[in-house]
């Protein structure tokens, strides 16, 4: 070529070869890196497997999930038969009474999916408890790498149909959180400390969830001409602005959603009253 | 502070081999680490190679690592070091090395051929193109690329695996197939060139885990994850993993 700049014949193509491929500088260390970069994966690994631990003990628990007006948002909506039964709440039992598992595990698949293949989550677990890599300019301890070529992380491409499952259960979280404006007795127009927590969790969950890059694409983002579609287009921007929050939102909804459920288990469990504000 | 003597460690060496070597020298107030390496040059080890040009991160030749972090030589301050750190330099570590700092970046140029270019739309000639702006922002956010290759250097797909490198083109190529395919006037689909299914089937866009590495080095501070890589994930899906706009796609077709 008349630049000279094909690519040289490889010596050293072995898998796993990477940084120390013979073709390359000869440095023997995995990384040259000197600051504290195993901070923010070791963090992310700790964040992530603590809620892990946390709502694996509540999902399996079947217990002290429902306290009048507030249902936890694990356990909404109960689709089974052995749900305790909420007045004007989320019970539908479509799935009968067969299922004598605890009736979190039947809606949990819903979000737990569409956070398992979020774009953002993605990329937190590959480097927090995958390493791969652990960080930047780090090399992973992989000798061979697929990304998601193959099964079974092929199957992060459906993250939009997760998308798709989580609106509607966002919606029955806001219906939730309206129900949380009646009393212990289910009258209407009050408010405890619950409600805020409810409200705040799920303002949250609604930015979080549209705040999700499918989300983006599907609004506007997979469109060539934007000044064809206005409406879509000023969407698309709106969607953008919240996806640039998105990892903060993902880790925000994380916390709140269990914070609303603890909330609620702690009332169920008698271990505190609710504080009515009004 | 007006100068002191900084510690420096070089690499130095070829594809035969080499190490890194110790240098002080003298660092003055506003230097950047590309000074840094001319001035090793003038006083101390006269054939170091290192490439470089524009000295204002705009032409991308200075690329190295510094303290093991892909960077531009000519845009990292000395400031962010202090006195007391040694600064470690070496060159990219994902290419191959040709002497000293200067790598052979050929695998970019192998793989920039291998991206079909911009289609012009039928029967328009020079001088009469005509796009909104709004449709045009989201490629011209991807033309600031200054092509320094930092991305490439930094993914792990290519990085740590030299074996990938036939398959997997890099986020800087990837994002070049984000901006055409992006691009209102691209009229590659009207001559047969699906760039969507031909990011994933031809340039490996599978191959990328969106650990946004390539973000993180960017110069230019282009988000080539969220802004070009992600949405072309999206739009391949669109091509091969959803059913339901496939079958849209028939409908609209069949109606036609």
């Amino acid at each position: 070529m008349a630049t000279g700049t094909d690519p040289r014949p490889k010596s050293g193509t072995a898998p796993g070869g990477g940084v120390r491929d013979g073709t390359r500088a000869a440095i023997a260390a995995a990384h040259l890196r000197t600051d504290r970069w195993w901070l923010a994966p070791a963090a992310t690994a700790a964040g992530l497997l603590a809620f892990v631990v946390y709502s694996t003990w509540r999902a399996f628990a079947n217990a002290d999930y429902y306290q009048a007006p507030y249902v936890s948002p694990f356990y909404s909506p109960c689709l089974a038969d052995n749900c305790a039964p909420m007045r004007s709440g989320p019970n539908w039992e479509i799935f009968g009474n067969w299922w004598g598992l605890s009736p979190a595990l039947l809606i949990l698949i819903f979000p737990l999916g569409f956070r398992l293949t979020c774009y953002y989550y993605r990329k937190a677990y590959y480097r927090g408890f995958w390493a791969s890599p652990p960080a930047c300019a780090v090399a992973e301890p992989h000798k061979k790498y697929s990304g998601e070529t193959r099964f079974p992380l092929i199957l992060q491409n459906i993250h939009r149909y997760f998308f798709y499952a989580a609106v509607p259960v966002a919606v029955i979280l806001t219906y939730d959180t309206v129900l949380a404006f009646r009393d212990e007795h289910h009258a209407w127009g009050h408010m405890g400390l619950g409600t805020l927590v409810f409200l705040v969790n799920i303002a949250l969950i609604w930015a979080y969830t549209l705040s999700c890059h499918s989300c983006r694409h599907i609004v506007g983002g997979k469109l060539k001409h934007f000044s064809k579609h206005p409406v879509r287009y000023r969407v698309w921007q709106w969607v953008g602005r919240l996806n640039a929050r998105h990892m903060q939102l993902a880790w925000a909804s994380l916390v709140s959603v269990a914070l609303a459920d603890f909330y609620v288990y702690l009332l169920a469990s008698g271990a505190f009253d609710d504080p009515r504000l009004f | 502070m007006s100068s002191y003597e900084a510690r420096f460690k070089v690499w130095r060496g070829d594809s035969a081999g080499g190490g890194l070597e110790d240098f002080a020298i003298e660092v003055n107030e506003g230097e950047v680490v590309l000074d840094i390496i001319h001035r090793l040059q003038a006083t101390q080890a006269p054939d170091l190679a290192v490439r470089w040009n524009c000295k204002a991160g705009k032409c991308g030749s200075c690329s190295a690592e510094i303290n093991g972090r892909p960077r531009l030589m000519c845009m990292t301050r000395m400031s962010v070091f202090g006195p007391e750190e040694v600064v470690t330099v070496t060159p990219l570590r994902a290419f191959p090395v040709v002497r000293d700092l200067v790598t052979d970046v050929g695998f970019n140029y192998a793989k920039a051929r291998e991206v079909p270019a911009f289609v012009p739309p039928e029967g328009l000639g020079a001088g009469e193109y005509r796009m909104q702006q709004v449709d045009v922002d989201r490629s011209q956010e991807f033309r600031k690329c200054i092509e320094c290759f930092l991305c490439q250097d930094t993914c792990h797909v290519v990085r740590d695996h030299e074996e990938n490198k036939g398959a997997f083109a890099g986020p800087r190529f990837l994002m070049r197939v984000a901006e055409l395919d992006m691009h209102p006037l691209d009229a590659a689909a009207d001559s047969g060139i699906d760039r969507k299914r031909a990011a994933q089937d031809e340039h490996g866009l599978g191959y990328c885990n969106i650990t946004k590495c390539c973000t993180e080095v960017c110069p230019e501070g282009i988000k080539i994850t969220d802004n070009a890589l992600i949405p072309l994930k999206e739009r391949a899906v669109d091509r091969k993993y959803d059913p339901l706009v496939w079958l849209g796609s028939r409908i609209r077709r069949r109606g036609k």
